[in-house]
């Protein structure tokens, strides 16, 4: 009998045209995301003078740079004009298909990718962006690229690459209601650590994980960087099935009948060995939030933050210091006692229909007591948004409802949060400045921003679902 | 792409964990090429404060630091946004290798397609650098690829780094003529694929 496999082996198999002695393997690549940043790379190939190898494997966004305010047909920013131009342009010349602003599939590249069902299990999908991890979610093996290896997947559609240390995450049990895949992916990087998972992938199994819708399951692989982790995956099943039955670009009847026949096989299987193997039980988590710089630094919102006084560790008491002061907060402050300036909800991360559901109902007959921005994952969700009536609910309790885009998770649209600004967030990252110079930001989950919004400080949203359909 | 042997120079610690590529290169300097002098903008945010001012405690604006072509930094160094420019930002500074305990996997995969070489030390030996360092800055320290080896004052420390991305630093070897040379497997690999994983083509007429 052979030896039994993971997930990632199977997948990591069926891709390698060639193994080097040293190790490295050349991988097959599926499907290639490009956005404004891959322009780099579209740069090598001029040098060049070298096609697309294969453009129609290759998909282009405009979602980094895009207003989410304002004409979006006449951008009136110069800097961000010429950069929607450049992938315009740079797809145009290769023949390479762009969900460029005008198109209604425009969106964040994660959102659109699985949402158009380009995304596949059993997929080795690249892109020059930290969060394709997102795309494991639906059983591809999915990671995030430098300019240097888009320039090499444009050119070969293949990437070197050397097998990564193999983990997996069991999250066991049922989850309280309330409790969100956010809730559940922060509480595994508090509890792995930023670097729990550096030179890994990480496969997340258990009871808790099979529960989660798709959407769920994309904002927990999402996050996987966060945990260091280049790749997370989530083994496909019959919600994946569900999900992707007519999306667009899915294989349709009969094909479609056969490929989830193959992709069911796509398990891994029973005795196989991880490296690493924590497990994780469900009822226990509470609804989390970020106090400091990492997303390491993530707490159930009954705590309060950590005293650098009562911290033994030198360094480790440095570090809190110096997070504790670039946030404001003062030392064993209550995480409910902190009061925030703005919300924002959208980003890759948490900006799907089930997170604005979540958050509206929130927000249903309620006002926000800070403002805030709202940029739904693509132009498409925004239109369901819309038929359902979210829109409405979000601008009457005071927020405004913007067009989609990465918007203020990365700020580079012109979307910022002011220095010294709390920002109550459902994106992926409370790195020093990440939504602007000297921006405090907090993250959670969507229905938590909700509360944030409507009490003006960070809050358990659970009393406030009391009676409400989520 | 320049080879990598061995390197004599300044090096500067910088004791912070989770040093992420936004502090490295802010968002806001993505849209720029490397010809508009991404150097210039090295740890930006870190160095300098709203108004422009330099910050004078951070290690990289200190006199003896100031020429920096070592960084020694804490765990997880360059972890987050896989922006590649981060790398650029610090060759084109000067900063010829970084010396930490652990390293993003994006950031040290795109340091070695510019020839920067990440060099990995246990959480002692880089603190233990580092305090070095903080009471002679102007020790310069040498960095030996082929050994494997970083000499700091008299005490000379062994470092890990993956051998293959080593060879390739040492080479100076970039990856696509590596891989033209397999054009004919990667032909073999593509029209076998096709009919093993029909699926996996997106579907016409979407």
């Amino acid at each position: 009998m052979s030896q039994p496999q993971t997930l990632v082996d199977k997948l990591w198999a069926a891709h390698e045209i060639v193994r080097r002695e040293d190790g490295e393997s050349l991988l097959w690549i599926d499907r290639h995301y490009v956005h404004e940043g891959s322009f780099h790379a579209f740069g090598k190939l001029a040098e060049r003078g070298v096609p697309v190898a294969e453009p129609g494997l290759t998909f282009g966004v405009a979602d980094h740079y895009v207003p989410t305010r304002g004409s979006r047909t006449n951008i009136a920013n110069p800097e961000l004009a010429r950069m929607v131009r450049q992938v315009e342009e740079n797809t145009a010349k290769h023949n390479v298909k762009l969900f460029g602003l005008g198109d209604p599939r425009q969106g964040i590249v994660h959102v659109v990718g699985p949402e158009q069902g380009l995304t596949l299990p059993g997929l080795t999908i690249v892109c020059g962006d930290s969060h394709t991890s997102t795309h494991g979610a639906l059983g591809a093996y999915a990671f995030g690229i430098g300019a240097s290896e888009v320039a090499h997947v444009l050119m070969t559609q293949t990437i070197w690459q050397k097998k990564p240390k193999l983990m997996r995450v069991t999250v066991d049990g049922a989850v309280a209601p309330g409790i969100s895949g956010k809730d559940i992916v922060l509480a595994i990087i508090a509890r792995i650590g930023a670097d729990g998972a550096t030179g890994g992938a990480l496969e997340y199994a258990g009871s808790a994980i099979r529960a989660l819708s798709i959407e769920g399951r994309l904002t927990l692989c999402n996050m996987s960087i966060e945990a260091g982790a280049r790749a997370g995956i989530v083994a496909p099943d019959a919600t994946t099935f569900a999900y992707l039955k007519g999306r667009p670009y899915a294989p349709k009847g009969a094909d479609f009948d056969k490929a989830v026949e193959e992709w069911s096989a796509m398990q891994t299987d029973a005795g196989a060995v991880f490296e690493k193997d924590v497990t994780l039980d469900a009822g226990s988590i509470a609804p989390i939030v970020t106090w400091g710089t990492s997303p390491e630094d993530a707490l159930p919102i009954d705590a309060s933050v950590p005293d650098p006084e009562r911290e033994p560790d030198q360094d480790r008491a440095q570090y809190l210091r110096g997070a504790l002061e670039y946030m404001g907060i003062a030392p064993g402050k209550k995480l409910t006692d902190i009061a925030v300036d703005r919300v924002f909800i959208g980003s890759c991360t948490n900006s799907r229909i089930e997170d604005l559901r979540v958050a509206a109902a929130v927000l249903a007959g309620r006002t926000s007591k800070v403002p805030g921005l709202v940029s739904a994952g693509s132009t498409l969700i925004k239109r369901q948004a819309e038929q359902e009536g979210l829109d409405r609910i979000f601008r009457d309790a005071g927020l405004e409802w913007g067009e989609s885009g990465c918007s203020m998770c990365v700020g580079i649209n012109g979307d910022l949060v002011a220095p010294g600004e709390r920002c109550a967030s459902t994106t992926n990252r409370n790195f020093r400045g990440r939504q602007g110079p000297g921006a405090r930001t907090h993250l959670m989950s969507p229905a938590m921003v909700a509360a944030a919004a409507v009490t003006g400080h960070l809050a358990d949203v659970r009393p406030m679902l009391d009676g409400r359909k989520v | 792409m320049d080879k990598f042997t061995k390197l004599t120079g300044v090096a500067c610690p910088i004791n912070q964990a989770n040093l992420n590529t936004d502090q490295i290169l802010p968002a806001r300097y993505l849209k720029w090429t490397r010809a508009m002098g991404i150097g210039k903008v090295l740890f930006q945010d870190l160095r300098f404060d709203a108004d422009g001012n330099e910050k004078p405690e951070f290690p990289i604006n200190k006199p003896a630091w100031r020429n920096a072509k070592v960084v020694v930094g804490a765990r997880n160094f360059g972890c987050g946004s896989s922006r590649e420019a981060a790398v650029y930002a610090l060759y084109d500074y000067g900063v010829r290798c970084v010396i930490a305990p652990s390293f993003g996997d994006i950031f040290s995969g795109n340091a070695v397609q510019n020839g920067l070489v990440t060099a990995i030390v246990t959480d002692e030996e880089a603190a233990e650098i580092m305090e070095t360092l903080t009471r002679t800055p102007d020790l310069p320290v040498t960095v030996d690829l082929e050994q494997q080896t970083i000499v700091c004052g008299n005490k000379t420390t062994n470092f890990t780094i993956d051998p293959v991305r080593r060879k390739r630093l040492l080479n100076g070897w970039d990856d696509i003529a590596l891989t033209e040379s397999f054009r004919d497997r990667i032909a073999s690999f593509r029209a076998a694929d096709k009919g093993k994983r029909s699926w996996a083509v997106p579907a016409a007429g979407a």
